[in-house]
């Protein structure tokens, strides 16, 4: 394996009365394209500055390989960035902006201009290497960047929002491709982005953070259908969240089956778990829009692990693909709950199900899941 | 019929009109006197200072004395060596200013001595330097030394005040360019291996170029038609091209010489203001090219994917 497994262990980084980085510990493997996701001023730029050797701990280490890289200047680290605002050289030429590194080790000209033939072919820049950068649209930039990022064959890869400053189709091509050039240099990848979908669609494993802490790291599966805190919850896609109270809890099948009151609907709510709750503990009640269905005739069953609610269609919203529809409750107007359907089938007759009509909507206990609320 | 123009022509020709106040009185004011300074470095020295009326080149042939050959390398000298010390002292403060929260604070501080006379501020430096000056006294009462140093009538002293009086000049150009320079940048090449001083002279120099030469300018044009300061401070051996033209002009009288000489310096700052015209103009030319050439190929790109994607279809 040509990466190498960093290990942040206990980094707090205050800047005055301001807590950047709050005791935060992240282990990523060799080889892993790992994101540190969350909203602007979680931390996750300085800890990513702290690994590259920008910006350092207050306390806590870090280490390549259980080797400690804290004393060491940025240009003596296995590590190499590439930054939100591209930072290319305006002098030099695409060439010699990719070149720049092997030329700071004096390398020859002949490997020079192989490798940089060869990295500029990775990033499909063969038409332009005598161009400056002012004469490079912002696609081919992060391109370059990429690319002098790369040639010194780092063992860490550092991306600090590479794609913020493109627009969405570039960003979706792009994405792929920085998937595939991961797959092919197989090194580690530290990507930091405030955008779930992008973490979600490449990351192997995802960190979430908020305030300066790590709430959750797991795969991009777990954080979604499996997120630990009401932040996560609600900071990755969508969700329905109300705070409710554990009634009973009884095991189900390999898990249990717990009742809970949630005020926000006015009822109680069926909801599986791995884990038993203890009877009047209060948690965050949380289901994805995309879980719920929706219909105008109420469900067949009656079994106690669907949810069914009654309400009204408060605002639809078509989106082609898919429509969003906010129910207002018939026992208790002032909750929405959030449904999206997708639109498989094609209607003769336009939509079946429009603005102020009576719905039911409902969801398996299964299908929703208890959050812990740390964060409030 | 009248002859309708474009916005874009009527606005070039309002500039010229806005031009025009400024164009004549650079006209009157100091395109008409260097003419005269040129006509007369041409003529034949009047006998109580003037000229007379008839072509010659004697001026010049007079200009190569060895003892004027002196004054021109002592002049090319001391203006290389003090416009370079002023570039090296001016880059980190001109840095430190950009980094600086301050800003307006550090810039007011600079301004500062433009308040206050020049003679005067050369006046106060001879007060310092003495040999009963601020320095030796103060030397003296600590102890250090017997007698007063001799600090000042040489050309150690005209290369200080020299720098005192043209660092602001070399300062501010500088300010402005680093101000407006990327930091990231730094970060880059740090990241990239470079060390820090690396990468303040392998990415930030070249950034910076502008500023650079606008202080190399600001500061050797002037300082090369220097007088006041060797005069006053300079030693019977600091005389310089500035302080000829004044004795020809006031003393000798051979106004022809004074002009041949003038003509030198003139020449010598016209040659830095076309290299700098010429270099902000080649800058310019690559970035309009730059983006003539992406536009097109923006064009094409699209045109081609628009054909691919009918072809799949």
């Amino acid at each position: 394996m040509k990466g190498v497994e960093v290990n942040v262990e206990r980094v707090s980084r205050s800047y005055g009365d301001f807590k950047a980085l709050d005791d935060v510990s992240v282990k990523i493997n060799k080889g892993e394209f790992f994101s540190l996701l969350g909203p602007s001023g979680c931390g996750k730029t300085t800890l990513l500055r702290i690994i590259a050797g920008f910006d350092y701990p207050d306390t806590g280490s870090v280490a390549f390989d259980n080797k400690d890289i804290l004393p060491l200047p940025p240009d003596k680290r296995q590590s190499n960035t590439v930054f939100q605002t591209y930072a290319l050289f305006p002098h030099l030429t695409v060439y010699e902006n990719i070149a720049f590194p092997l030329r700071l080790r004096r390398v020859d000209k002949q490997t020079i201009e192989s490798k940089v033939k060869e990295y500029v072919r990775l990033v499909q820049l063969e038409d332009h290497i005598y161009k400056k950068p002012s004469m490079l649209s912002g696609g081919q930039k992060q391109r370059v960047a990429i690319a002098r990022a790369l040639i010194n064959e780092p063992r860490v890869l550092l991306l600090d929002e590479p794609l913020s400053a493109l627009d969405a189709k570039l960003r979706q091509n792009l994405l792929v491709e920085l998937d595939q050039i991961h797959d092919k240099v197989g090194i580690t990848f530290i990507y930091v982005t405030h955008d779930q979908s992008e973490a979600l669609s490449v990351s192997d494993r995802i960190a979430v953070m908020n305030k300066g802490k790590v709430l959750q790291i797991g795969t991009p599966y777990e954080i979604y259908e499996a997120p630990s805190t009401r932040f996560v919850a609600q900071f990755i896609g969508e969700s329905n969240s109300f705070p409710c109270t554990v009634l009973s809890c009884e095991p189900y099948e390999e898990e249990y089956l717990i009742r809970v009151d949630v005020p926000a609907l006015k009822g109680e709510v069926s909801v599986t778990d791995y884990e038993p709750q203890a009877i009047g503990a209060s948690l965050d009640f949380t289901v994805r829009p995309e879980k719920v269905r929706i219909s105008t005739n109420p469900p067949r069953t009656t079994a106690k692990e669907l949810n069914t609610f009654k309400g009204i269609v408060d605002e639809p919203v078509y989106s082609g693909f898919q429509s969003k529809f906010y129910v207002k409750l018939e026992q208790e107007p002032s909750t929405q709950v959030k449904v999206f359907k997708q639109h498989t089938v094609f209607l003769e007759d336009g939509p079946d199900i429009e603005w102020k009509d009576t719905v039911y909507v409902s969801w398996t206990a299964t299908d929703g899941y208890l959050v812990k609320d740390t964060d409030r | 019929m009248k002859k309708t123009l474009k916005p874009r022509e009527r606005e070039q020709l309002l500039g010229t009109i806005y031009g025009g106040p400024m164009g004549l009185w650079f006209t009157i004011f100091f395109t008409v006197p260097l003419g005269i300074i040129i006509l007369y470095s041409f003529m034949k020295r009047g006998l109580y200072g003037g000229v007379e009326w008839e072509f010659t080149l004697t001026a010049y042939k007079q200009m190569f004395n060895p003892s004027f050959a002196m004054v021109v390398i002592r002049t090319l000298w001391i203006s290389v060596l003090s416009t370079f010390l002023c570039i090296l002292i001016a880059i980190p403060c001109g840095y430190a200013m950009a980094k600086s929260k301050h800003q307006t604070f550090l810039l007011f501080l600079i301004i500062i001595p433009f308040w206050t006379n020049s003679l005067i501020r050369i006046y106060a430096w001879i007060s310092i330097l003495s040999t009963e000056g601020f320095i030796n006294s103060l030397l003296i009462r600590l102890g250090l030394i017997d007698e007063g140093l001799k600090l000042i009538y040489n050309n150690g002293a005209v290369v200080l005040v020299l720098i005192y009086m043209y660092l602001p000049f070399a300062i501010l150009p500088l300010f402005t360019t680093i101000d407006k320079f990327d930091f990231s940048l730094l970060d880059a090449a740090r990241d990239l291996g470079a060390t820090k001083l690396g990468s303040i002279v392998r990415v930030m120099f070249p950034n910076i170029k502008s500023g650079l030469s606008t202080a190399f300018i600001f500061t050797f044009i002037p300082i090369f038609g220097a007088y006041t300061v060797p005069l006053l401070v300079g030693g019977k051996d600091s005389t310089m091209i500035g302080n000829i033209i004044v004795d020809q002009v006031s003393k000798t009288r051979n106004w022809p010489l004074a002009s041949a000489f003038s003509m030198i310096l003139t020449l010598i700052s016209l040659i830095g203001v076309f290299w700098m015209l010429y270099n902000g103009k080649r800058e310019q030319m690559q970035k309009e090219g730059g983006l003539k050439k992406t536009t097109q190929q923006a064009l094409e790109h699209n045109v081609k994917a628009h054909h691919t994607h009918r072809g799949t279809k």
